[in-house]
């Protein structure tokens, strides 16, 4: 059944993908009223087949990547339909809907990997830190977005001859808003989760494990976030220079997320 | 059809000529009054706005002379004023008015305003039982085309004048404006225009500094805002998020190290500069900065006319909607000159079937109710199934070139007089058109009245 679920939640982002392809081409109007429901819906599905899974196969299945890829996106969708409800700004979908069909799908096509008998996912930190720090991700990335739509608004006023695809655009400064309030979720669930890592990888492995890639990866995708905060909270930092570090953060999260393969506190699959 | 438009508008007539036709609010049930005495007119109705008068009626034998009003109620001869007339009939007069309804025959195409005179009018017409059944009708069809125009084209969508233009750009950096404060350099009307516009939209406190100080403190007072000397200038600017500079100063008051200082002080909030100074006020490599947006008066006006050629373009959609809609209408009007025949044929045959029914009696004895009832089924149901035939056909043939041919026949074959047409064709008007033009403007006619 998961499976099904799944596969009803990817065709409903689907909807969300075509409708941000058609934005490109200025053609997608039409489905506008129906996007947003369409992924809302997919959300629906999308937490019954996560949680059905959950329920059966225990928190371990999460750890998987296939399965926390597809736990992203949920979760991206969650912020991008918190600060919808707020700000009613749909024009962050444009990133948005493609990222979640694309992880929702390759998580459904994924195989399904061997089973993992690593003792450290015994540990209750171990969910815990999974769950803050894609939380914390997702929080990034609609940031990372905000920024990119701050730079495409702020040369599109720039340019003097408004656009007609950039005329949807929400303002700069509710941009800026979405943006901000983003990273300031996020930071305390990126903080912790980090934290909880740390603490079982201690016990278990000792003080060395922070030598690992993914390890230092992290910490380092956790300073620029830092500096990003700090730079926009004291200076009011924005538009490209908050874009640039945006995009180091998130370049850092991504090489963080896929750094699993060289990782070995994060391999949990003895050979 | 038999409508009947006469008057001026922007476009035929200077506006001390239009001031001379003008009828205010509180004259105009007067002159209404006047309008329907003129001999053959049935209904009527004056639009009178600054831009236009415009004087509809309806004639009853598609006769009518709306020069004999201007001459009786302005006291003016209709000759002497021929080149600023305007006059439409028929189809003409019905398509001049969709056209006005919807904007489009408006100075500004596509302004709102005019909808909501069209309507103010129509109310006091009404008020008065100047407009009631067929011209009731053509409003009502009207108002229906403005509000298809507006929401199927994007005639009315954009900003076309150089302070609304303004505050949809101060929109698109700040959101809404609630709050935001406008600085004005300098105490020009310009400026004055375009704060009152940033006002109506939320904007909240007005600093306002000019070389003279008093005529600063006299603009600021007028916006309930604060007057800065201008030597203050440079260390004020700063509290603003949209300045608007105006000053004859010959050359740029800011320049682009002002603007690196009030980015800084501001902590990156941006700013938005509207330069409508000839020379320009602002040193335009200030646009460079990050969040300092700089628009010149050359740059409104840019993105005014690029609206305006949207505009244009949108108008002639909407010329073709309209036209359609000009078309759809004349057919079901069309419909109505046969409704005239339609209840004398009903008529007819009924008094056929009384004078029957009363002839038999005699015959039939004593009948119990419910064979009265039977009787009085099966001759109704005999004379229905017969009529079914003729009335399609006569609905049918209203729409085609034929109508006056058909209606001919069927009034020979079923021996209907003329009189009788005249006498019932009132009586049938109110309800006729209710049921064939627009079903919205019956349900309205019999509530009201």
């Amino acid at each position: 059944m998961p499976i099904l679920w799944l596969r009803i939640a990817t065709i409903l982002y689907a909807v969300g993908l075509l409708y941000a392809l058609l934005l490109l081409t200025k053609r997608g109007e039409w489905l506008s009223k129906i996007a947003v429901p369409a992924v809302g819906l997919g959300m629906v599905f999308h937490f019954v087949s996560l949680t059905e899974l959950t329920i059966s196969e225990s928190y371990v299945e999460l750890l998987t990547i296939r399965h926390a890829e597809s736990a992203m996106a949920l979760l991206i969708g969650c912020v991008f339909m918190f600060l919808f409800v707020r700000y009613r700004v749909t024009s962050p979908g444009i990133f948005v809907f493609p990222l979640m069909f694309f992880l929702t799908f390759a998580s459904e096509i994924a195989q399904r990997p061997p089973a993992t008998n690593s003792p450290m996912v015994r540990s209750w930190l171990i969910p815990v830190h999974v769950a803050l720090l894609l939380i914390g991700y997702a929080a990034l990335f609609l940031s990372f977005i905000s920024s990119l739509l701050y730079i495409l608004q702020a040369r599109s006023l720039k340019s003097k001859t408004p656009a007609s695809l950039f005329s949807r655009l929400p303002a700069l400064e509710v941009v800026d808003q979405v943006g901000y309030k983003a990273l300031l979720f996020g930071f305390p669930f990126m903080t912790f989760g980090l934290i909880a890592g740390s603490v079982v990888a201690q016990a278990k492995i000792g003080a060395f494990y922070f030598l690992d890639p993914k390890v230092l990866l992290s910490i380092l995708m956790w300073g620029v976030y830092m500096v990003l905060l700090y730079t926009r909270w004291s200076s009011g930092w924005r538009g490209r220079r908050a874009a640039y570090l945006a995009t180091f953060a998130f370049a850092a999260a991504v090489c963080a997320w896929a750094a699993n393969a060289i990782s070995t506190v994060h391999r949990f699959i003895n050979p | 059809m038999n409508f009947f438009v006469i008057g001026v508008n922007h476009k035929t007539a200077p506006v001390e000529v239009r001031e001379r036709f003008a009828i205010p609010e509180a004259k105009l049930p007067d002159a209404l009054r006047e309008l329907t005495s003129i001999p053959g007119v049935e209904e009527g109705m004056i639009v009178s706005t600054c831009n236009r008068v415009e004087i509809i009626a309806r004639a009853t034998n598609g006769k009518c002379d709306l020069r004999e009003f201007v001459r009786k109620y302005y006291g003016l001869e209709p000759n002497d004023f021929q080149k600023y007339l305007f006059e439409h009939r028929e189809k003409a007069a019905v398509h001049h008015l969709f056209r006005v309804a919807s904007s489009l025959d408006s100075m500004v195409v596509g302004e709102p305003q005019i909808l909501g005179q069209v309507k103010e009018a129509y109310a006091v017409a009404r008020a008065v039982g100047a407009v009631q059944s067929q011209l009731d009708a053509l409003l009502t069809r009207a108002f229906a085309v403005a509000k298809k125009v507006r929401s199927e084209t994007a005639v009315a969508s954009s900003s076309v004048s150089v302070a609304s233009v303004a505050v949809d750009l101060a929109k698109k950096i700040f959101g809404d404006l609630d709050g935001k404060a406008v600085y004005l350099v300098g105490a020009g009307k310009m400026c004055e225009l375009a704060a009152r516009h940033l006002l109506a939209h939320g904007a909240g406190k007005i600093y306002v500094a000019n070389r003279t100080f008093e005529r600063a403190v006299a603009l600021a007072r007028k916006f309930n805002g604060e007057a800065v000397p201008f030597e203050k200038l440079y260390e004020t600017v700063e509290k603003a998020d949209i300045i608007i500079s105006s000053t004859g100063a010959p050359h740029a008051i800011f320049r682009k190290e002002h603007g690196e200082h009030f980015l800084k002080v501001r902590k990156n909030r941006p700013m938005f500069f509207i330069d409508i100074a000839v020379p320009r006020d602002i040193d335009p490599k200030l646009n460079d900065l990050d969040g300092i947006f700089v628009y010149d008066i050359d740059d409104l006006q840019q993105v005014v006319s690029s609206h305006i050629g949207d505009r244009k373009r949108e108008a002639e959609r909407a010329e073709e909607l309209v036209a359609e809609e000009v078309e759809r209408f004349e057919s079901k009007l069309q419909t109505l000159n046969v409704v005239p025949t339609i209840v004398s044929l009903q008529e007819h045959l009924e008094t056929v079937r009384q004078a029957e029914i009363d002839r038999l009696r005699g015959r039939l004895g004593e009948l119990s109710p419910e064979q009265e009832m039977a009787v009085e089924a099966l001759t109704k149901g005999i004379i229905n199934k017969i009529m079914h035939t003729p009335i399609t056909t006569l609905k049918t043939a209203a729409r085609e070139q034929e109508a006056t041919t058909v209606v001919d026949l069927v009034r020979k074959l079923f021996n209907l007089r003329a009189e009788q047409k005249a006498e019932q064709k009132s009586a049938a008007k109110e309800d006729a058109v209710g049921a064939v033009v627009g079903e919205e403007s019956h349900r309205r006619n019999t509530s009201e009245g």
